[in-house]
């Protein structure tokens, strides 16, 4: 099984330095584009299927195909790896970042070249102290050896790049938000359109792309699109995926695994299965704001299709896993209070919503809750859906919710009926 | 009598410098924030009023940005922070045994800073090491896989 991404990350933790990633292949798939026209380097990675790692799975190629090219288009393009990793359960591109900086900085050169890029920031959050400090080694190690900077490797392409840690808020992963806190404002997502590709960064046209997205650039370069799909189980995207579990399972970890393997693979045969005297009971596939699984769907495909269709979203593809002695009522109040308190506030259904639903959760754990709190939850999941709105967040805050109230109904009305949580003592 | 100036000339240095790659002073406010928290341990009024001339923004202004985000400490915090995850995955490994611990051996909950101003113990989301949970930060020190038994070791590394 191919792991282009994890397979020269080391064991004993350390990165690679820029000898070793060289030594691995490192910075070819650079030299290929640069003698490519970046119109090709972009037609590749359409043709391989290389979709959006940060969660919502939009093609990549088709992304950057929206940046305004040619003699007419503005001088000043930006290029930004959203690193900002906030979703609880997510710890994916921590991996991609320690173990391998030079990955992420060569995909993102190339990626600045496809779209014409002049300058370009890798956003990272504040809680990734070691991933900084690798960050800026690389970045040093990069420049000495002309990969950035002023025509890079002798040819007239030239790029910077600059490390931005964040001062925390989760919105910040939302591209718009990220676009603002890197301007030096408060995080609150933009209206679109404009989309970033026409005016994104300071008014520029910007491309923002999760870490794990670029990482998978060189690789293409290197290998084509071809390759790229046949490494894939799945019909809808190309290449492998970052895959994730935590919770009461026997071995939680990180693999790297063909798009596509089933969730039962994953859970199974790489976490182990649950540990001794758990019981799987749900699973959110893709981070804290997927809608819960359950055991009866282990045979499907991870991949952005089939995890739709089974009621839920791939997210960012770690998985946290539910057993049966975690109260779901306990859970989704954990999830709703981290969502309230990372609500940007712009919006009034968000601002008010969420601290609504995580109090009215609050007093179902603390054995006060009323029959008509069901109602009020289920409205709530109305109130906060897409359109209502201004970003995604509240949406995604209400996804574990309304599938535990699917799922899981007879615990909320139990926690109603007899006045107390039965997972606390 | 003049008060004494809370944002070192040393510190203004170091802002000044981030302006020239930038097309406004105003895009860095919050590498300016971050530069004052590093010299003085928070961002206190005065420390605003001192920044809003050198990034041509109000105190008000930088204020809105200072609040937003969850690490720029707009009261004084004791020399060593404690950032505990309170997150979903750490909520089911146990964090709470955690919390519960860190309360009885210094005194304190969440919010709260040590009488000795030794620890300030604050949640922080998700610190993206789920399969190690449950996790902590001590300033830049993560620690993981976490047992209450092993808080007496951690905590006497910060004096």
């Amino acid at each position: 099984m191919e792991r282009p991404l994890t397979q020269h990350i080391k064991k004993d933790g350390t990165p690679l330095s820029l000898k070793e990633y060289e030594a691995t292949g490192g910075y070819e798939g650079l030299k290929k584009a640069l003698k490519m026209t970046p119109a090709e380097v972009m037609n590749l990675v359409k043709d391989s299927k290389l979709r959006g790692r940060g969660g919502a799975g939009f093609p990549t190629g088709m992304k950057w195909s929206f940046v305004p090219m040619g003699e007419d288009a503005p001088t000043l393009k930006y290029i930004v790896a959203n690193g900002d990793e906030m979703e609880p359960g997510t710890f994916k591109d921590r991996l991609l970042i320690e173990g391998n900086p030079h990955q992420l900085i060569e995909g993102m050169i190339i990626s600045g070249f496809a779209i014409g890029a002049s300058m370009s920031y890798i956003f990272l959050r504040w809680a990734y102290h070691e991933a900084a400090r690798r960050v800026l080694v690389a970045l040093d190690e990069a420049y000495r050896a002309g990969y950035l900077g002023k025509n890079i490797l002798g040819s007239s392409y030239s790029v910077d790049m600059e490390l931005h840690t964040s001062v925390g808020r989760y919105i910040c992963g939302e591209e718009t938000a990220l676009l603002n806190a890197l301007e030096g404002k408060r995080a609150n997502p933009r209206n679109k359109p404009p989309f970033p590709q026409v005016s994104g960064l300071f008014g520029k046209p910007t491309i923002v792309n999760n870490v794990e997205t670029y990482c998978n650039v060189p690789h293409i370069l290197t290998k084509g699109a071809q390759w790229y799909m046949s490494i894939s189980k799945s019909e809808g995207g190309g290449g492998t995926k970052l895959y994730g579990a935590s919770g009461k399972v026997k071995r939680p970890a990180i693999w790297e695994l063909p798009l596509g393997t089933t969730l039962g693979e994953i859970i199974e045969e790489y976490a182990g299965g649950m540990q001794d005297g758990y019981k799987l009971r749900g699973l959110l596939p893709g981070g804290a704001s997927t809608d819960f699984l359950t055991p009866e769907h282990l045979n499907i495909k991870m991949d952005f299709e089939e995890v739709a269709k089974a009621g839920s979203r791939m997210g960012t593809g770690t998985i946290i896993v539910m057993d049966d002695k975690t109260c779901p009522v306990g859970m989704c109040l954990n999830l709703e209070q981290f969502f309230a308190q990372e609500s940007c506030g712009w919006c009034t259904p968000c601002r008010e919503g969420l601290p609504w639903t995580a109090k009215i959760l609050m007093a179902l754990e603390e054995g006060k809750g009323r029959p008509e709190d069901i109602g009020h939850l289920t409205f709530q999941t109305h109130y906060n859906a897409p359109g209502n709105t201004f970003c995604a967040l509240a949406p995604g805050a209400m996804e574990p919710l309304q599938s535990a109230l699917k799922y899981f109904r007879e615990d909320f009305d139990e926690h109603i009926n007899s006045h107390r949580c039965k997972y606390h003592n | 009598m003049a008060k004494e100036k809370v944002v070192s000339d040393e510190a203004k240095k170091e802002i000044e410098k981030l302006f020239h790659h930038l097309p406004h002073k105003q895009a860095a406010c919050i590498d300016a924030l971050k530069i004052v928290q590093k010299y003085n341990r928070w961002v206190s009024d005065q420390a605003l009023e001192e920044l809003a001339p050198i990034l041509e923004m109000s105190p008000n202004e930088i204020d809105s940005v200072a609040t937003f985000y969850n690490i720029i400490f707009r009261k004084p915090v004791g020399r060593h922070v404690i950032f505990l995850c309170n997150s979903v995955s750490c909520w089911i490994m146990g964090y709470e045994d955690i919390r519960k611990a860190i309360k009885e051996k210094l005194q304190i909950d969440f919010g709260m800073t040590t009488k000795d101003n030794r620890f300030t113990f604050l949640p922080i989301p998700c610190l993206g090491t789920c399969d190690h949970a449950p996790a902590l930060i001590i300033d830049e020190d993560l620690y993981r896989d976490l047992k209450p038994a092993q808080l007496d070791e951690i905590l006497a590394k910060y004096e």
